[in-house]
């Protein structure tokens, strides 16, 4: 059996919006986060005595610290985690470690992702990803290697994987299509995605605007505005918690590179080693999950995740995602949120909907698209440029 | 947010000049391919003080054949990075070098409907005033 010393207790998730109507410093919304996470646990906030966060834009240094202040919290633990989209599934696991090391006994994990007041008007308010991704700066060697040949943004790089799986395993544009298409139909289901209203179907993936050779518009997140936040609590105080217990009974973690150009082979990803690390410490089998949420910031990562985990074999995921329905209501549950390709990318709280996904469906609580069985979760976080991989197996207690 | 890339006076993003890139950008100045390489580990790319493999100091710079293949490549139809609209579709492609390392470049002198994984390239070099691209074009 895997680790039963961490649980994750309660959450709250703000539906991703393009255009974000109430600006919010960070720390302004770590604390509605905040408040929102404890009612949902039904935890005080005094038993807190841990935060975990990413980047705040209105604490660029110190943050943890800042938000110790803000929220009147004293902590024996307090971390800024920086892996890219990965982030929020690796906060989530550093959160249960320092538990499970007796570091302290609750932790907050806190994702916000709001436009600060600071930024006026319509356009400033639109989720934008600034292209350079901070690569630019003094020294980097992407402002020297990358950036002046236009391997900016990520779009580029996704795409050199998606050619490079193309050309060593005939992997399709179908294939890849049917994973937004599948993951569509379960966001229909989910009132905080942003494409709920809109069922597609493969011609229209292919039919819509190609962007990066071979990613299709409709291969590609939508970047949006969004927040989230989840407790984690020992195993004593989560008898006390409102919802189902969910443990975090093992996970994995696996930094490579940054750049795709600086992968070892651009056709395996760091899922692997984190997912066998993750499995391992859970002593959970893969036949035994009931759902699985991927970080899919493009098809090509779901079906890169997909084998590289181990779910579908190497090579093979182009046919075993045509022979499965990967919605809520199908075969392999996969996203059953509709994941960010369906559900919008709430900026970096995009990669904690997976865990929310993962939370949602164990604790009982998808109403429409709910699992007649959910014991067993898998959980990934990808970030950088296919760059970093965190692996979380949940378990419902 | 503030972006400390460098720009042409035409507005294109060209390499930052550090102490350790200058002698890789005075080489494609001059229309060579230049290399850092380690008597131990062989060829690495991209220049650095140190070899990546054993962190040793005892690299030398040598010139390359210039020849290597398409590891990947995308075609950026849409410009995102907004100051290379002009260059439009772009071929952006991962080369891996005969001596071994692989590098960002761009695939340039044919169709991008005719650049393919594994074809064979040469570099080329695109003067942009204050620096230089290493680029690729289809082997003669
Ligand atoms: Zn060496």
């Amino acid at each position: 059996m895997g680790k039963r010393a961490a649980a994750l207790v309660g959450f709250t998730e703000w539906a991703p919006e393009r255009k974000w109507e109430r600006p919010m410093f960070g720390m302004e919304a770590c604390a509605v986060l905040a408040a929102e996470a404890l009612a949902d646990a039904g935890i005080e906030k005094d038993a807190i005595d841990g935060l975990v966060t990413g980047g705040l834009q209105d604490s660029p240094m110190f943050g943890p610290l800042a938000l110790a202040e803000y929220l009147d919290i004293q902590t024996h633990f307090s971390e800024q985690v920086d892996i890219g989209g990965a982030s929020s599934a690796g906060m989530i696991w550093r959160a249960a470690a320092a538990i499970e090391v007796g570091l302290c006994d609750t932790v907050l994990v806190l994702v916000p992702s709001t436009p600060s007041p600071s930024q006026a008007g319509d356009e400033a308010r639109k989720m934008v990803m600034p292209p350079y991704l901070a690569g630019d700066a003094w020294g980097s060697p992407q402002s020297i290697y990358d950036i002046p040949y236009g391997l900016v943004a990520a779009a580029p790089s996704f795409a050199m994987v998606a050619t490079a799986y193309m050309d060593a395993y005939g992997v399709t544009p179908e294939q890849l299509a049917k994973i937004a298409v599948d993951e569509r139909n379960s966001a229909l289901k989910n009132p905080k995605a942003v494409f709920k209203d809109k069922p597609i179907t493969v011609d229209d993936v292919l039919a819509s605007p190609m962007v990066c050779d071979p990613v299709h518009l409709l291969e590609m997140v939508m970047p949006c505005f969004g927040g989230g936040a989840v407790v984690v609590t020992n195993a004593e105080r989560a008898k006390t918690a409102k919802h189902r217990p969910v443990f975090l009974s093992g996970y994995g973690e696996y930094v490579s590179h940054k750049t795709v150009t600086n992968m070892k082979d651009i056709t395996v990803t760091p899922a692997k080693p984190a997912a066998d690390q993750a499995f391992g410490m859970a002593g959970v089998d893969r036949a035994d999950i009931d759902l699985c949420s991927f970080y899919d910031c493009f098809t090509i990562t779901v079906l890169a995740t997909l084998e590289d985990t181990g779910f579908a074999p190497k090579g093979q995921g182009g046919p075993w995602v045509a022979e499965r329905d990967l919605s809520f209501a199908g075969d392999f549950p996969l996203n059953t949120h509709g994941g960010q390709l369906g559900m919008g990318q709430g900026g970096a709280a995009g990669g904690l909907s997976h865990v929310v996904d993962a939370l949602t469906q164990l604790q009982g609580r998808a109403e429409d698209r709910q699992l007649a069985s959910a014991d067993k979760a898998f959980v990934t976080g990808v970030g950088g440029l296919m760059a970093s991989n965190v692996g979380l197996v949940l378990e419902g207690a | 947010m503030r972006v400390e890339q460098p720009f042409s006076e035409a507005g294109r993003p060209i390499p930052r000049r550090t102490p350790t890139s200058a002698p890789f950008l005075d080489g494609a100045r001059e229309g060579k391919l230049r290399l850092q390489r380690c008597p131990r580990d062989g060829f690495f790319f991209y220049p650095r003080p140190r070899c990546p493999v054993c962190l040793g100091d005892d690299w030398t710079w040598q010139e390359a054949s210039g020849r290597g293949r398409v590891y990947s490549y995308t075609v950026d139809r849409v410009g995102l990075d907004p100051t290379q609209r002009e260059r439009l579709p772009l071929v952006v492609a991962i080369v891996e070098l005969e001596e071994g390392p692989r590098m960002t470049s761009n695939v340039i002198g044919c169709a991008p409907e005719d650049v393919q994984v594994g074809m064979a390239v040469e570099a080329t070099f695109e003067d942009l005033g204050p620096e230089t691209l290493v680029l690729f074009q289809p082997s003669a």
